[in-house]
């Protein structure tokens, strides 16, 4: 008996353990020097049963990963109050608490959250809200009441309920790596598995509505770009040159995209029409032309050249066709992502022999490192701008990294098992 | 046949007989001659054989020679140049290829240092390298398939040159 005990956990074990394997851990190593102090008292259940989904504990989640935030430990409140009716703010005051959330879930057909926001020091109501949706959605729901307080304690729209995708690899010596595309939530919960292959993976990109991909597979022993929708999961193979098929950037209008070629001798930057499949080249130049990505008015692109004997980013301007070269600090600037403000520029930056993600100021043409590993790169950035996704090397494994553009919040997140590389933060979802 | 007049017969039956004595008197002439031609035909079958042994075991000691040396060609940081012992490996390879059709391909890699796509490109780099130095040297380049892994595919997972030396590369297959 005790052995089939045994063997039944070991059996559970296995499939949980399957389950997770993708599944991203958060560990905050750095916030801002004052953080506010934010009580999320856990939320009203008004069903039968248990909670489907702990709503304040992902909201609680997601202003602490932030860094902006000290939530208040659930341990150390005084009271459990779910509406205005039962705050005390002398509980708050008495723990140093500068705000609290409440808040009510019911889920008859569709779940229904409404929470509220008390200013405890002045001790009034300073915001409220609802927000209505898929049960199955719980945790998407959080995120946009966490979005919602965001926006209003720190004026930046909030960027939680947006999404990742990110390739994973399991690594198999002296045979071929296993390689997972994955997607899940901005807080790595709820990862999805959407291509599977012994052959790699690489280059993810969101489209500019969040409802397609685009990324580079190598399944057919050569690469190729492939675009996919995540509603339908229908697949498409755009491309199968000669050569490199790489680095796919939609444009903002969502009508194109650039990618990397070499069909033609060494690597250049195209544009692929959607529609027809017509291709224009763009750039025609011996070196190495690579790593293309928009400027958000769509009116140029960057890409990494090393026409000038180094890798530097240059900016190719679709009107005039000119090109001007964009970086000239240090010998190392490579893959470049534009902020939606479109003055921030996060890059790959080598300083004395390590690779780190670097802020560009474009207005200003001050290069800020903000990172401190050896081997950073893959820098995705939030679309509100906020913080910069990137991928780096933490005891020998691939994990994932954050770090806030003013480079004062940091966090890492690794996976319970194997590699993890190429972040590709989501722009803003539709609902 | 049928209406053959009388003297066509008889000028047929002449012809026949005529025939048979000339063969009855070089009978054993004859034998010696089919079994020389036979025996001609067979030695030179046998010296096509023999050529084709001996081009197969000439093509086996070259494919022997360029095994021995290996498939994979190294190359120093940030650089696509033939280093010399690439140079040396790679000859045998052409030696070896140079008496047949086969066609090859190039698996260029780099090590884990910088972006993935540039990497991409300086692995594509690194075949065409190698593609070119056989194309120079009489392979023709429609045998010849280029392919490039980046950093996707390492050899050796840990950091430091004494694994990245053994990532970049490019493998002949």
């Amino acid at each position: 008996m005790k052995w089939l005990t045994a063997t039944v956990m070991s059996a559970v074990l296995a499939l949980a353990s399957l389950g997770v394997r993708a599944e991203l851990t958060i560990e905050i190593t750095q916030g801002v020097d004052n953080p506010t102090a934010i009580a999320v008292v856990p939320f009203a259940w008004q069903g039968a049963g248990t909670a489907p989904e702990d709503i304040a504990g992902v909201v609680d989640g997601d202003l602490a990963r932030s860094g902006q935030f000290a939530p208040v430990g659930r341990a150390d409140m005084l009271g459990r109050p779910s509406s205005e009716a039962e705050v005390f703010y002398r509980d708050w005051r008495a723990i140093d608490t500068e705000y609290l959330l409440v808040g009510r879930v019911s889920a008859a057909g569709q779940m229904r959250i409404e929470y509220e926001l008390f200013d405890v020091l002045r001790q009034k109501k300073v915001h409220s809200g609802v927000e209505t949706g898929p049960v199955n959605e719980a945790r998407m729901l959080g995120h946009r009441v966490s979005d919602a307080i965001y926006e209003k304690l720190t004026g930046i729209r909030g960027a939680f309920a947006t999404r990742l995708l990110y390739v994973s690899v399991t690594r198999v010596p002296g045979g071929k790596d296993h390689s997972r595309l994955t997607l899940a939530d901005s807080d790595g919960a709820r990862p999805i598995v959407l291509l599977e292959s012994r052959e790699p993976v690489l280059a993810p990109a969101w489209s500019p509505d969040g409802k397609q991909i685009a990324y580079v597979s190598f399944e057919t022993g050569r690469p190729a770009i492939y675009r996919q929708d995540l509603v339908t999961g229908q697949r498409e193979q755009l491309t199968n040159f000669k050569g490199l098929n790489g680095s796919p950037a939609w444009s903002p209008d969502g009508n194109s995209m650039a990618m990397v070629l070499s069909k033609d001798g060494s690597p250049d930057i195209y544009l692929m029409n959607l529609a027809s499949k017509r291709l224009t080249r763009l750039t025609r130049h011996y070196a190495i032309d690579t790593e293309p990505t928009w400027m958000p008015d769509g009116n140029s692109l960057l890409f990494t050249s090393d026409r000038g004997g180094r890798p530097q980013i240059y900016r190719y301007d679709l009107r005039s066709g000119a090109t001007e070269r964009v970086t000239f600090e240090g010998s190392y600037n490579a893959r470049a992502r534009v902020a939606q403000d479109g003055r921030n520029l996060v890059l790959v930056n080598r300083q004395e022999g390590d690779f780190h993600i670097a802020l560009l100021d474009l207005f200003t043409n001050r290069l800020q490192v903000l990172t401190s590993t050896a081997l950073d790169e893959s820098p995705s950035i939030a679309p509100n701008g906020s913080m910069v996704l990137y991928a780096t090397k933490y005891a020998e494994r691939g994990i994932l990294a954050a770090v806030s553009v003013d480079g004062g919040v940091k966090f890492r997140l690794p996976a319970r098992e194997g590699d993890v590389r190429e972040p590709a933060w989501s722009p803003y979802m539709g609902r | 046949m049928r209406h053959l007049p009388v003297a066509g017969k008889a000028i047929t039956l002449l012809f026949t007989a005529a025939f048979l004595v000339a063969c009855s008197g070089s009978d054993t002439k004859e034998d010696e001659a089919a079994a020389a031609a036979a025996a001609a035909a067979a030695a030179a079958k046998s010296a096509e054989q023999a050529a084709a042994t001996e081009a197969a075991a000439k093509q086996q000691k070259l494919d022997d020679a360029a095994a021995a040396v290996g498939n994979v060609f190294y190359f120093d940081f940030d650089s696509s140049s033939l280093r010399q012992d690439a140079i040396e490996a790679l000859n045998a390879h052409i030696v070896a290829l140079q008496g047949n059709d086969r066609s090859v391909r190039l698996e260029g890699h780099t090590d884990e240092r910088g972006t993935r796509e540039y990497n991409m490109a300086l692995g594509e780099r690194r075949a065409n390298s190698v593609r070119d130095y056989m194309v120079a040297n009489g392979i023709a380049s429609y045998r010849i398939e280029s392919v490039s892994y980046g950093e996707e595919r390492p050899v050796a997972y840990g950091s430091g040159e004494s694994n990245w030396s053994q990532n970049r590369r490019v493998e002949l297959k």
